[in-house]
């Protein structure tokens, strides 16, 4: 197996290739060349058969050429739904070289209607016309109601997606009741009757949110949510719609258009509807306060009740009472205080008074060596020589006591003495 | 004063937001024990309305029909 290939040096007899090694040099150069391992081919599917191994096997042709084609078994579940002949796909894989067949084929991964360009194209050009127009604008978006009676279902009775929502809603919140607008779901009549089915359900009273749903499918299959017309039915809505078509990845002109958009069927179901068991809990712990906030009343009238007999106890004749009582001792008390500090307050006035009186007192001025004269006959007190003549009797006052004298000279301080006073002694 | 036979009348959605606004009521206060208790049996009655809702067990289910509402046959 050291020999070097030299295929396209010209043939040499002497050293020819095997099948093997030449089938296999053929594979190294297709498979190891990067733009066939990953192509989009268009084409029309001819010879589409399934193998009882599960893998497909068809061919894809256009007017001048044709291509083998495989799909395995694990690519062939993936697919939603698989075509038929004649019809014109596109169609994703590698070419690869299949030795034991002297095959090269196209490995096929993925599918697409041909064609998909253009529904692309028109889903976002009505999109972006829409959305313009204010269809998908998030303050038109209502609420759910929080515990729905009535819910309408606008899908197609035969569908999984009814299954799904009915299974769920019977197990979360089976006391609503489901109301079903039968409709296609899918191709040209099914957008009227979505928008009838819509139309119909908003004419009622019983119905207070509207789910529109259908499962997965190709992007043509979803077709019927991308009308313009169910967009508009869906946003003119009064009863507030969810909107659950086909995966998760799936986005539909229905669900911008949908006051709430669900990813699946089985979601929109359980967006619309409470859990029962979380309402079982929500409904013992109402119940659980109602029991406490009765036992806190109870407990707030017994503490009125003793702050009544309190007051009460306050107010009975004893008390007052003994109010009464203890308010004259308490002016009693005021009074005597107010008396012993009268007092006090005269005795420091009275003090105060013979201090001054002291003062002004002549006795203390008699005790400093000064003496009171007196005339005996008219009992003036003397203060001036004229007053007295010699032998008038005169009595003295002095500090501590009086005696008596008699007037014998005078004379006057200033003009020296001209009566002379002093006969009689 | 409200009788059990209305209770019985009111869907999931009116017990269960009058019994919340019962509970909000009790748990304010100031109320006379006689109308706590009022109260208190009211909001009893509706937790078990509600409750008994929730366990029903058959989701109802009808369909539109040129005849008007008829049930709904799974394989129709």
């Amino acid at each position: 197996m050291s020999k070097q290939l030299r295929l396209f040096e010209g043939p040499t007899f002497s050293e020819p290739y095997t099948v093997s090694q030449l089938t296999s040099r053929i594979r190294h150069l297709i498979e190891g060349e990067p733009e066939l391992g990953d192509v989009w081919i268009e084409g029309e599917i001819s010879n589409f058969g399934r193998a009882s191994s599960g893998h497909c096997y068809f061919t894809l042709k256009d007017a001048g050429a044709q291509i083998r084609c495989v799909m395995w078994r694990s690519v062939v579940t993936l697919q939603d739904h698989l075509p038929t002949d004649g019809d014109l796909v596109l169609a994703h894989g590698r070419v690869g070289v299949y030795e034991a067949g002297g095959l090269y084929q196209l490995y096929v991964d993925q599918f697409r209607a041909a064609g998909v360009g253009d529904l692309y194209q028109q889903f976002e050009r009505l999109k972006a016309r829409l959305e313009a127009e204010g269809l998908f604008a998030p303050e038109r978006k209502r609420p759910l109601p929080r515990f729905p009676c009535g819910i309408g279902v606008v899908t197609s009775p035969a569908a999984a997606a009814l299954r799904d929502v009915i299974n769920v809603l019977g197990r979360r919140y089976p006391l609503a009741e489901v109301l079903l607008a039968p409709t296609l779901v899918q191709g040209d009549a099914a957008p009227p009757q979505i928008v009838a089915a819509l139309e119909a359900l908003n004419r009622r009273d019983d119905v207070d949110v509207i789910i529109v749903t259908r499962g997965g499918g190709s992007l043509e299959d979803l077709q019927a949510f991308n009308d313009e017309r169910v967009a508009r039915a869906v946003t003119a809505s009064r009863i507030p719609v969810v909107c659950g078509v086909g995966h998760e990845t799936d986005f539909s002109l229905a669900d911008f258009a949908a006051d709430v958009r669900a990813p699946t069927p089985s979601a929109a179901a359980e967006l619309v509807a409470p859990d029962r068991a979380e309402l079982r809990t929500q409904v013992a712990m109402l119940s659980a306060t109602l029991v406490a906030a009765l036992q806190g009343t109870i407990e707030e009238q017994r503490w009125r009740l003793a702050e009544q007999m309190q007051a009460l106890k306050h107010l009975s004749p004893a008390a007052q009472l003994a109010q009464a009582r203890q308010r004259v001792d308490d002016l009693l008390g005021r009074a005597e205080a107010a008396m012993y500090y009268g007092l006090i307050l005269r005795r420091e006035q009275l003090s105060g008074l013979i201090g001054r009186l002291a003062g002004v007192s002549p006795l203390g001025t008699l005790k400093r060596g000064y003496a009171i004269v007196h005339h005996r006959e008219t009992g003036d007190v003397v203060r001036s020589v004229a007053q007295v003549a010699p032998g008038d009797a005169l009595d003295i006052r002095v500090a501590d006591g009086e005696f008596e004298a008699t007037a014998v000279n005078r004379s006057h301080t200033d003009d020296g003495g001209t009566d002379d006073v002093r006969e009689r002694n | 004063m409200m009788s059990e036979n209305e209770i019985e009348n009111l869907t999931f959605e009116q017990s269960f937001a009058e019994l919340e606004e019962t509970v909000r009521k009790l748990e304010t206060g100031g109320l006379t024990l006689e109308e706590s208790l009022t109260l208190f049996e009211r909001g009893q009655a509706l937790a078990a309305h509600c409750n008994a809702q929730l366990d029903q067990s058959e989701l109802k289910v009808r369909q539109l029909s040129p005849e008007g509402v008829t049930p709904f046959d799974p394989e129709g």
